[in-house]
């Protein structure tokens, strides 16, 4: 069936709370305005209050409950509205759902989901444009994912759900609108490997999220070039599936991460210093990096687009890199 | 009319209550010992002064109850029924102590006693407490959530946050305000425009009242009104239990914002001393039988010392353990049930 991002989030989310019966999703305006991006659309109606519940303009409380509530046997899924707003909470993401387990000797587990959008491009400014995921990536304890397609929208939270440790879903707020054709059932994603997007031989690009639709259209036109760009989306920040991409660098010697995040201590900084210790003896090339412009992100289009990696300095970068 | 202190708590009781208030004191004091002699490092805060408030809560929990607590915890960890023996060697960062040595005095978790720790973020055990207490309220059960945390607290967003969702949602959660004054060093009035700090909470529409938390019996009474209420489906409680901590806020304060007199004087409203005293005026306390109780309680301390001295620390090889679990992970809350797989 054809889904768009937005009907496959929800359809993955109705299967959860359906199906898992611990399960229930509360955050701001999740119930009686359909959530925000209209994911939880009808879900209230369909499921009640006990199973969609709207929270008050709390993040630190809700995502401090959804921690309580997962470690008294309960499965939450928090929906925080945007990762720019996830930064209220983020004494209890940080300080709480990431230590408790170790830090309790392995006592207690903390099986919960976050869900929130990320990302900029739509001329919301900076407050309202941030890519932090490679930022939550940093934090050990945490598991981060990122759906790029309209597949890994759909499964990744049933996975999630059954992780048994606290997984940040990041679904990029610039990608609701894309298509897919699906199967009817709904198929899980494993979330412990990245997925090449797309085969190729002369370079690997690593990227995720919206790099990765940005790299795709570049691998599009690259074999105009004789350029044949193999693609392949991360899925899962942390822990980092480094072999996939170590494989993949091993047979194209060439490699070029893109992401959203701000360059400086990036998750792509992470991914290119991994290349460089695994793989320098297969590279024939400096690995060649991507990101969004240090600053925070302008209102003005052109300025935002400035500053955002297009498919065009994706062309230019893969170039680069080949030589 | 004053009530009778004793009112509603028989003789074995009474005694108990002493002996809970004895024990958490003299553990601190040993504390203090091993702090000096390097055994104990990290931050230390210690409860001294403020005993009546665990044991007058702990008097009215059961097993199924959780206790979210701070980072002056040793005394809730305690009361709530964790071994003495897993909370020095949790101070020794022994394998052997209630957090495998991983936590240190201010990270005391116990999921045997449903005891969460020790949180050392002013006001981050609070929406943790509501959660518990939605799981709690989710599965039907009349268990309730209890998280104690110092006045210092009541200025965080995260408590403002908190109390709101809690008494939105109506769960039974026990907000356990221990007013001692100061938040580290800094007096009350000088941190907060409005100092009454029932009103606040009552401006969330939540029932609350203060108590002596100098006065076991009065800290006992008021848990048990309060839980009874909260395990009927009557919502949240705040309570402002308003004690002292007759030490300074960790070992390395220099005490300096207090005054001598002031101590002195609470001091002079010690609970161990008030409660002795009354237990011995109704013949409940037999002659000679304090010191007895302490003798034991001091074996007991001796004891907890002596086996985390000869536990083994955690190998290093387990230092990754449980960043993610691995399977092993021995809570039964989490993973009670699970989860439904398969066909989709």
């Amino acid at each position: 069936m054809k889904l768009d991002y937005r009907a496959a989030l929800r359809d993955g989310l109705r299967h959860a709370l359906i199906n898992e019966p611990r399960a229930f999703l509360m955050g701001e305006d999740v119930g009686a305005y359909g959530g925000c991006f209209a994911v939880s659309l009808g879900l209230l109606e369909e499921l009640g209050e006990n199973k969609v519940r709207d929270t008050p303009l709390s993040e630190s409380a809700f995502v401090g409950a959804g921690i309580g509530a997962a470690m008294g046997g309960l499965r939450p899924i928090v929906e925080i509205m945007t990762v720019n707003f996830s930064l209220l909470a983020l004494d209890q993401i940080m300080n709480n759902a990431a230590t408790l387990l170790h830090m309790s000797g392995g006592q207690f587990a903390v099986p919960l989901v976050i869900r929130m959008t990320t990302g900029a491009g739509r001329q919301l400014a900076a407050q309202h444009s941030h890519s932090l995921e490679g930022w939550y990536a940093h934090i050990p304890g945490l598991r981060i994912v990122a759906p790029a397609t309209v597949a890994d929208a759909r499964g990744m939270l049933w996975t999630a759900l059954a992780d048994p440790d606290p997984v940040l879903i990041f679904e990029h707020a610039a990608l609701f609108g894309i298509t897919d054709d699906l199967p009817e059932e709904l198929e899980p994603v494993d979330l412990d490997r990245a997925a090449v997007r797309r085969p190729g031989t002369d370079i690997t690009i690593v990227t995720y999220g919206s790099g990765l639709h940005r790299s795709l259209e570049a691998a599009e036109v690259l074999p105009g070039e004789g350029i044949s760009a193999e693609v392949i989306d991360l899925r899962t920040l942390r822990p980092l599936d480094s072999d996939t991409y170590l494989e993949s660098v091993a047979r194209t010697h060439r490699a070029l991460v893109v992401e959203e995040g701000w360059r400086t201590g990036g998750i792509g900084a992470e991914v290119a210093a991994q290349i460089g210790e695994e793989a320098f003896w297969d590279l024939d090339a400096p690995v060649g990096r991507l990101a969004t412009a240090e600053v925070p992100i302008p209102y003005a289009q052109h300025l935002e687009a400035a500053a955002l990696v297009q498919a065009d300095d994706v062309v230019a970068a893969v170039r680069a890199v080949v030589g | 009319m004053s009530i009778d202190p004793l009112e509603g708590i028989d003789a074995p009781e009474a005694v108990a209550l002493l002996e809970m208030m004895l024990r958490i004191r003299r553990f601190e004091e040993h504390c203090v010992e091993l702090y000096s002699a390097a055994k104990i490092r990290g931050f230390l805060h210690l409860y001294v002064g403020e005993e009546a408030v665990a044991a007058g809560i702990a008097a009215h929990l059961r097993p199924d109850d959780a206790v979210v607590a701070t980072y002056r915890d040793h005394g809730h960890a305690i009361a709530k029924g964790v071994g003495m023996r897993a909370v020095m060697a949790e101070m020794f960062a022994k394998v052997t102590g209630c957090s495998r040595g991983r936590g240190g005095s201010m990270h005391l978790f116990d999921a045997a006693t449903r005891f969460y720790g020790g949180n050392a973020i002013v006001g981050g055990g609070l929406p943790v407490a509501a959660g518990l207490a939605l799981a709690e309220q989710w599965n039907g059960t009349d268990a309730v959530a209890v998280c104690c945390f110092g006045e210092g607290a009541v200025a965080e967003g995260e408590w403002h946050e908190t109390m709101n969702l809690a008494s939105l949602w109506n769960l039974p959660v026990l907000f356990a305000c221990e007013n001692n004054l100061y938040a580290m060093g800094t007096a009350l009035a000088r941190s907060e425009a409005e100092v009454d700090l029932v009103a606040k909470a009552n401006s969330y529409g939540m029932t609350a009242w203060s108590v002596d938390g100098m006065d076991v019996a009065a800290v006992r009474a008021a848990t048990g009104r309060a839980l009874t209420s909260m395990r009927a489906g009557g919502g949240p409680v705040f309570l402002e239990l308003r004690t002292y901590r007759f030490r300074a806020h960790s070992m390395y304060d220099p005490d300096r914002y207090r005054d001598k007199s002031e101590i002195e004087s609470w001091k002079q409203r010690d609970p161990i001393t008030h409660w002795r005293a009354l237990l011995e005026e109704r013949g409940i306390l037999g002659e000679g039988a304090f010191d007895e109780m302490d003798r034991a309680v001091e074996a007991e301390v001796d004891d907890a010392i002596a086996f985390a001295e000869e536990s083994e620390l955690e190998p290093v090889s387990e230092l990754t353990r449980w960043v993610y679990s691995d399977g092993s992970t021995a809570v039964a809350s989490a993973s009670a049930a699970p989860v439904k797989g398969g066909a989709l």
